[in-house]
């Protein structure tokens, strides 16, 4: 059913219509909208035979979902930012464990600075977890990527990250389509664990492990991995013949068969460089757009086919690797290797900054001309920047940087946009 | 074998005579039904109170539970002695996540039972959650607390030996006053674990009102067969906290955990106590009040108070510790002494 609604609620519904058995969070922004509408949901009836868990804090939460996971119950979460990073030892265990627990993260700066708005830090810090991580592009897709985790968790037995732009699509109001819980339930059986705490068949779950077996226990979150690789084309085929929509995959790509100049992204931020791409054709640029879907487990041989054509690569990520640049970049450029390709990483959006049409057009241009640099941070502010350094270069008690260079820009509400 | 006197000092308890009791009044290990739910082969040390209090707790729960139990239990001594891949001594059902959060995942375990309940995908299972004094007064505090507040229906059991003893011994907020451990040694002006630190967990949960909360130690097997039972008849939060002498940690011989454990009842440094709903329902009287340096002298955590010049003014401050919780739980009658 077609419904104008916030990318929140939509994702609210799918969630629901999975049959979740328990569902456990903590709050967060901007993840709030999420789990205050399951919230309602559950205690509404409208979502039956469900827990509904108000924990104390998201170590808490993931800590929840790793019992109720085991004790063989779908299991649902939602969080963001700081509470990625404080549920860090609960995430690595639940994948460890290899429980089919599906989270949302509503993407968000990491701090400090403490900030609420829109970037891919915190589930980027996590890409070595062990969670498969899936990016949504739309809100319909979002939606859509829920139903798609929830079975692609419980086939392979390994926990899903729905990674979403906070604010951006979590706040934002558009139109998705809400399937029918008929088409749900044809889709997605009902959860079947591999292992389960019963006490008719009683084991033991999360013995300690020595190095006779580790790397071999290890191997197999790989190895699982790999699975998921090819599980996921499959699984979206499946989807789309139950809900007609392309949503999943492993990438999207869009004008690249002949593109010379191919830019890779992920999340939201695709449908901007989408437009400016469709510009930029128009006045005859070969260039295209390749989005990055599952990037946990990273499809370096998508990748490779989908750029191998061309003669350079901008990787434009909303996350920085501190002290070496890009993380995104650094795994297509692992996808690129031996290629004869100008490889150019490009850091935008952090902490919610605005990425414009106009700074891309003029990003691209400088790229197509050969004259973008291996590194650039988008749209920097070097006035700020240098009076920060020239500051700590002069005075030893240069105070909090942060706040220094707050005052130095002087009105913020100016600069934004 | 060397020759133990035999002391009639457990007159009138149920330790001696258990079989002379009908089969129905006997305590759950004297029961050939009993399930070894901790069995035996693990890897405890000799005299680890730890793997004796959990022997007695999780098979008396397993008893009132009819055998349909899970447990949840924290990273530490028992996780580790039990359970070294890829062998396992548990015979239930039994899941180790992490070191500070058990309490949360037996709260993720009872939801999950309750909504397969609803479906009838699963009988009246029960849950315990267990782990050691740090697994519990300190990294796993948050999600504890968090549990009591919820009133989820968890019964949560902390084995205390006062110390971070599977790290080797360093000091937790469970640690008494003046013992030695490995970060708390016996040197400069104030030797041991400073005073005035330190917290004791059972009086916290009570403030969180749950249904129950009770003391044990591994003196009186009996009772704590009794309060596991009582807990696991009722509903929501309940909080078990038994004092588990550990020979390692204390610098105690084997043999003498048990006795420990009694002279910690009898000395009032440990009060033995049953709480409902906030409230102190019932204390574990001394029968035979010992001065503290009985229950001291034993461990070698202690032993710089008992050197040439011993530590008066130490052990008069631990006595007058003892004195006011024998004060404020009632501990003694007042015409038996």
């Amino acid at each position: 059913m077609l419904k104008q609604t916030e990318g929140s609620h939509a994702v609210a519904e799918a969630v629901g219509l999975c049959r979740p058995e328990v569902i456990c969070a903590y709050p967060i922004s901007p993840q709030t909208h999420i789990v205050e509408g399951l919230g309602e949901m559950v205690k509404g009836g409208e979502i039956s035979n469900c827990e509904y868990i108000n924990v104390e804090s998201e170590f808490a939460a993931m800590s929840v979902a790793i019992g109720s996971s085991a004790t063989g119950a779908r299991t649902y979460t939602a969080t963001a930012s700081q509470g990625i990073l404080f549920m860090c030892e609960a995430v690595y265990n639940a994948s460890g464990l290899g429980l089919p627990i599906v989270m949302t993260v509503a993407n968000r700066a990491i701090g400090a600075p403490i900030n609420i708005w829109n970037d891919h830090t915190d589930a980027l810090s996590q890409r070595d977890s062990g969670w498969i991580q899936l990016f949504a592009e739309t809100n319909q897709e979002a939606l859509d990527l829920h139903i798609l985790a929830f079975k692609l968790a419980e086939e392979v037995s390994l926990p899903v990250m729905v990674c979403m732009d906070g604010f951006i699509l979590t706040h934002a109001y558009e139109r998705v389509d809400v399937p029918t819980q008929e088409q749900v339930d044809s889709f997605l059986p009902p959860y079947e664990p591999r292992q389960v705490l019963d006490p008719t068949d009683p084991v033991s779950i999360g013995a300690m492990v020595g190095p006779e077996a580790f790397s071999e226990v290890r191997y197999l979150a790989h190895a699982k991995q790999m699975q998921a690789l090819e599980l996921i084309p499959r699984l979206t085929k499946e989807f789309k013949a139950i809900f007609g929509r392309d949503s999943g995959g492993l990438t999207h790509s869009y004008l690249t068969d002949d593109a010379e100049t191919i830019v890779v992204a992920m999340g939201s931020i695709l449908g901007t460089i989408k437009d400016v791409v469709d510009e930029m054709r128009q006045a005859g640029e070969k260039i295209g757009v390749l989005g990055i879907t599952s990037y946990r487990p990273f499809p370096l041989e998508n990748v490779r086919a989908a750029l191998q054509n061309a003669k350079r690569v901008v990787v434009l990520e909303k996350s920085l690797a501190v002290g070496i640049g890009g993380v995104v970049s650094t795994d297509v450029r692992m996808a690129m290797s031996g290629l004869q390709l100008e490889g150019h990483t490009v850091v935008a959006g952090l902490g919610g900054r605005a990425i414009t049409m106009k700074s891309l057009h003029a990003l691209f241009a400088k790229a197509v001309r050969g004259e973008l640099e291996r590194l650039t941070f988008l749209d920097l502010d070097w006035d700020v920047i240098n009076k920060q350094l020239e500051r700590e270069r002069t005075t030893r008690r240069s105070g909090p940087a942060a706040e220094s260079m707050l005052r130095d820009v002087g009105v913020v509400a100016a600069r934004i946009g | 074998m060397s020759f133990q006197p035999v002391h009639f000092y457990q007159t009138g308890t149920f330790t001696v005579g258990n079989r002379l009791l009908e089969p129905s009044e006997r305590s759950v290990q004297a029961n050939i039904q009993r399930t070894n739910s901790l069995n035996s082969g693990h890897r405890a040390c000799q005299g680890c109170g730890e793997a004796l209090g959990a022997r007695y707790a999780i098979d008396a729960a397993m008893n009132a539970a009819r055998g349909r139990l899970i447990a949840a239990n924290a990273t530490g001594c028992l996780e580790v002695f039990s359970t070294p891949y890829p062998e396992t001594s548990w015979q239930i059902p039994w899941i180790h996540s992490l070191f500070g959060n058990t309490a949360a995942v037996a709260t993720g375990i009872a939801a999950a039972i309750k909504v397969k309940r609803q479906k009838g995908q699963m009988g009246d299972v029960r849950v315990v959650a267990q782990g050691g004094d740090g697994g519990t007064t300190d990294i796993g505090f948050g999600c504890l607390s968090g549990m009591f507040e919820r009133n989820d229906d968890v019964l949560y059991i902390c084995y205390d030996n006062g110390g971070y003893m599977n790290t080797g011994v360093q000091r937790s907020s469970a640690t008494p006053p003046a013992a030695r451990t490995a970060t708390t040694m016996p040197v400069g002006p104030e030797p041991g674990n400073q005073f005035g630190q330190g917290k004791f967990v059972p009086a916290i949960a009570m403030a969180h009102e749950i249904p129950y909360v009770a003391t044990a130690t591994v003196a009186d097997l009996r009772d704590l067969e009794y309060k596991v039972t009582k807990a696991m008849g009722m509903r929501g939060a309940r909080y078990i906290h038994i004092l588990v002498p550990c020979p390692l940690g204390w610098g105690a011989a084997s043999e003498d955990t048990i006795l420990l454990a009694r002279l910690a009842k009898e000395t009032g440094i440990f009060p033995v106590f049953e709480a409902e709903n906030g409230e102190v329902t019932d204390v574990l009287k001394i029968r035979r009040k010992q001065p503290v340096e009985a229950y001291l002298k034993r461990q070698k955590r202690y032993a710089h108070l008992f050197g040439k010049k011993p530590a008066v003014e130490t052990i008069a401050r631990l006595q007058a510790a003892a004195d006011k919780n024998i004060r404020k739980y009632g501990l003694l009658d007042q015409e038996a002494n």
